[in-house]
């Protein structure tokens, strides 16, 4: 029953969308980490994702892909520099550097997760729904 | 007796064949609206309905192979209305209701079927 490759392809785009909002949730709560250096700053993660053609027979044209998380790269945005020189994690001149990342981006990268994800929830649903009406069809 | 039975099912059974194929290729359009690169896809229904239901080989001796007509796995391309800076052409509000169009189609194949069933039973029954 080729229904059933659904779950595949819906768990899949599920799995990666979580994957998201992990990144998500780990940039927004390093926000405001302060280093002592330029180098060891936390640096915005993002996963990177790309089809995913599983081993099935037929044209590579005709399958049907999920989605795989290819690796999650850091950004090489600058850091935020602050001059507080009180700051017990400020360097010899005074500086401390904050990571380069834009809550406001990251917030709205959560909304377009966590959409995307409820989308892939209602797919997998109503897959259900029609599978199990068919599993029943000619029962009475 | 099997070709009777088809024949009575008239062209739901392809019908739903097709609709859970098209329901599969909507899932993967929305699993990968966010994958760059990715080119949203979908079924010509009522074409691949045609070929379907019209390209069945007839065999004139049993020691023949079987042909299948393959021409369901004809994946059309979606034209972007507005596609991403990242090459992704998966509109996902247009994916989704074309998602529920073909959940209800898929019900609608289901009902008829049924019908059909029931129709047979009642006729073995001779009520």
């Amino acid at each position: 029953m080729s229904l059933f490759r659904i779950f595949d392809i819906a768990g899949s785009a599920l799995s990666a969308q979580s994957t998201r909002l992990n990144t998500v949730a780990s940039n927004i709560a390093n926000a405001d980490v302060a280093s002592p250096t330029a180098e060891g700053v936390y640096r915005s993660r993002q996963p990177v994702f790309a089809a995913l053609l599983r081993g099935e027979r037929g044209a590579a044209q005709d399958r049907l892909p999920g989605v795989q998380v290819l690796g999650i790269v850091e950004t090489d945005r600058p850091p935020r520099v602050e001059h507080i020189p009180g700051h017990p994690l400020a360097d010899e001149n005074g500086y401390v550097y904050f990571p380069g990342i834009s809550t406001v981006e990251e917030m709205a990268n959560m909304i377009s997760a966590s959409r995307s994800y409820q989308n892939n929830v209602e797919v997998a649903s109503t897959v259900k729904q029609l599978m199990l009406r068919t599993l029943q069809l000619g029962q009475r | 007796m099997s070709k009777l039975i088809d024949a009575a099912l008239g062209i739901h059974p392809t019908a739903l064949a097709l609709g859970a194929r098209r329901l599969e290729v909507l899932a993967a359009n929305m699993a990968n609206a966010d994958t760059p690169g990715y080119k949203a896809r979908d079924v010509d229904f009522r074409s691949a309905l045609r070929e379907a239901a019209g390209a069945r080989l007839e065999r004139t001796h049993e020691r023949h192979l079987p042909g299948h007509a393959s021409a369901a796995d004809t994946l059309k391309y979606r034209v972007p209305n507005q596609p991403a800076l990242d090459g992704n052409t998966v509109d996902a509000e247009l994916e989704q209701t074309a998602f529920a169009e073909a959940a209800v189609r898929y019900q609608a194949s289901l009902d008829f079927l049924a019908s059909r069933i029931d129709g047979l039973r009642k006729a073995l029954r001779g009520e």
